[in-house]
């Protein structure tokens, strides 16, 4: 078996769909932004694997882009979160339909 | 014939993981569990030459994301858990076709293909001095476009942390009234006036009647 870069591929959209199927699913908006985390990263991987099969750098250069992005993601949502938890009891997205007061 | 067996194993425990995150019942299993993912997630990097990225994933990502993400969990206590009520059978049932969607698509199509061996890199690919250099050159406008991204996060993060919420102007209490001034600092003031002939004592009066 020669692990080609079909198979980093495969990986990754079997990743990004339990994300996506979190992110569906659950209603704690921790777990929520965890899914998101997964899909980024899934995506990472087809980035960085198709960097190697082309023999560029840019997928990896994007990948500490998307790095980047992920980790600004993570520093905002968490402050909307403990923000909404300071002033509700309830963390649940369904029921989360504003962000006013 | 060991890059199948690391590749397999990585991938294994990359899906388990992923998986456990998602069903995992208590917030902090999730969150553990993310941490697994992205470690195997750094072997496969190695495994695609991506020396670099996979240092930085597994400190700065599994490091410093994770631990943050473990503190808000520990912070929330039991408001972190999941609210116990069932999710509707057509939602569990949307979800798994949008999830199962993406995958079978993403694999018909990539299976359809005939994929070479990839292209023959130098040990150097993917190594700190490279992608160093590419992201000063080539791509300097991408790295400093990400770099304001993050200060503009690090900003929100500590209006969106700070205890006070900033008054509002429409509600009439928002700001609380100026302390009244005691008679020896008013008297202190008037000596201000005359002896340097800057009006303090009108200065604060007018602060006084303004609020």
């Amino acid at each position: 078996m020669h692990v080609g870069v079909e198979y980093f591929i495969a990986v990754s959209s079997i990743v990004f769909g339990i994300g996506l199927f979190g992110v569906f699913t659950r209603r704690s908006p921790l777990i929520l932004l965890l899914s998101v985390e997964l899909m980024l990263n899934a995506s990472n991987l087809a980035l960085i694997a198709f960097s190697r099969y082309w023999g560029d750098h840019a997928g990896q250069v994007f990948a500490l882009v998307v790095m980047g992005i992920a980790a600004s993601e993570v520093v905002i949502g968490l402050g909307i979160v403990v923000a909404v938890a300071r002033r509700k009891a309830e963390l649940d997205v369904d029921r989360l339909a504003s962000l006013k007061n | 014939m060991t890059y199948d067996i690391v590749f397999i194993a990585a991938s294994g425990v990359a899906i388990v993981s992923a998986l456990a995150v998602v069903m995992a019942g208590n917030p902090f299993h999730s969150a553990l569990s993310l941490i697994m993912n992205l470690v195997s997630l750094a072997t496969l990097y190695l495994l695609l030459q991506a020396d670099f990225l996979a240092a930085a994933q597994v400190i700065v990502y599994a490091g410093a994301v994770m631990i943050m993400f473990l503190f808000v969990i520990a912070y929330l206590g039991g408001r972190a858990d999941e609210p116990t009520r069932d999710i509707p059978l057509w939602q569990l049932g949307a979800a798994i076709i949008a999830g199962g969607a993406i995958v079978v698509e993403i694999v018909v199509a990539v299976s359809t293909q005939a994929f070479s061996g990839g292209a023959t890199v130098s040990d150097q690919f993917g190594s700190p001095v490279v992608l160093g250099g590419e992201f000063f050159n080539r791509y300097l406008l991408a790295f400093e476009a990400t770099s304001i991204l993050l200060l503009v996060a690090a900003v929100g993060g500590v209006v969106l942390g700070s205890r006070r919420p900033s008054p509002r102007i429409d509600e009439p209490d928002a700001f609380p009234p100026l302390r009244e001034q005691p008679a020896e600092l008013e008297l202190q003031a008037a000596v201000m006036d005359a002896e340097t002939g800057f009006p303090v004592t009108h200065v604060t009066r007018e602060r006084e009647e303004g609020s």
